[in-house]
């Protein structure tokens, strides 16, 4: 019998990727196969409660808000619905716990680690790449590390999340059937970067 | 191109919405009871007022929740409404 197997949307990327980072200024590249489960529940009911000690942090209920828990980053998407990412692997475990702390009570957990595939952008010219096609403020004052916003990024749909370990750093959650056209959005709008300078 | 206050994501880009019309149309309580006109009334026919106009949104590349927003359709200014406390119930 044929093994299963994952090939990532931008399995066939990664060179191209590669060659449209600048060293010390950018770099474009594809996290494949993060977990993500999304949540929904009443924020206010004893279970969102029981799903927050499960995650091992208090699921976030402003917009935007990202709370960090162990290996995992629960993302703000909703008055009543969040997006659980975490290490390639970590779908079954999470889905099984907060299942379990949910406990019968009115919600939903649903796995789509295949769904969206991450392309993360870092470095100190991310913001100004992505600002060609979002219209969102993305200057350190108005969007903080751990913030997160659902937007649109050059006309595709994406989870935007500032990261920020050691230098600016986003993550772009995109559905896989948009991936290539944005990620082949990034390598054209990173050219000016790579051809030396980029300020006139 | 317009601003539009989501009540949950604050202002974002309008193409971000979907639109949804007239607020406020209520389905007759018996279907079955009001005249043909009566329910032409109810499904086809909206207000088209030039200023103060309340209707529905749907965040939809956002949070993708539905909320009331009064504008103006002459100015397209977005007023301030009562609403926003009860446009943030949360529905599950
Ligand atoms: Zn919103």
């Amino acid at each position: 019998m044929a093994e299963p197997y994952a090939e990532s949307p931008l399995a066939t990327y990664t060179d191209v990727l590669e060659r449209s980072s600048v060293r010390g200024q950018l770099r474009i590249a594809e996290e494949p196969f993060l977990a993500q489960v999304t949540v929904r529940v009443d924020p206010k009911s004893p279970a969102a409660e029981r799903v927050g000690t499960a995650l091992g942090g208090m699921l976030p209920n402003q917009s935007g808000e990202v709370v960090l828990a162990g290996d995992l980053t629960v993302l703000w998407l909703g008055p009543d619905e969040w997006l659980v990412v975490g290490p390639e692997g970590r779908d079954r475990d999470v889905q099984e716990r907060v299942t379990a702390a949910l406990d019968g009570e009115h919600g939903a957990v649903v796995d789509v680690s295949a769904n969206r595939t991450v392309l993360s952008v870092t470095g100190p010219r991310a913001r100004d790449l992505l600002n060609k096609g979002c219209a969102l403020d993305l200057h350190p004052r108005a969007f903080e590390s751990n913030r997160c916003a659902q937007t649109m990024l050059a006309r595709a749909g994406v989870i935007l999340v500032r990261r920020d370990a050691e230098a600016p750093s986003f993550w772009l959650l995109v559905r896989s059937s948009f991936a290539r056209y944005l990620a082949d959005w990034l390598v054209d709008a990173a050219e000016e970067y790579r051809s030396g300078g980029g300020e006139p | 191109m317009m601003l539009i206050p989501c009540p949950w994501c604050g202002p974002r880009n309008e193409i971000e919405f979907h639109y949804g019309g007239q607020a406020d149309v209520r389905c007759p309580a018996d279907p079955q009871a009001v005249s043909d006109e009566d329910w032409a009334t109810f499904l086809f026919f909206r207000d088209n007022p030039k200023g103060v106009f309340t209707e529905r949104w749907s965040h939809v590349a956002g949070c993708r929740r539905w909320f009331t927003v009064r504008r103006d359709t002459d100015s397209n200014r977005v007023l301030p409404s009562e609403g926003t406390q009860q446009a943030r119930t949360v529905t599950t």
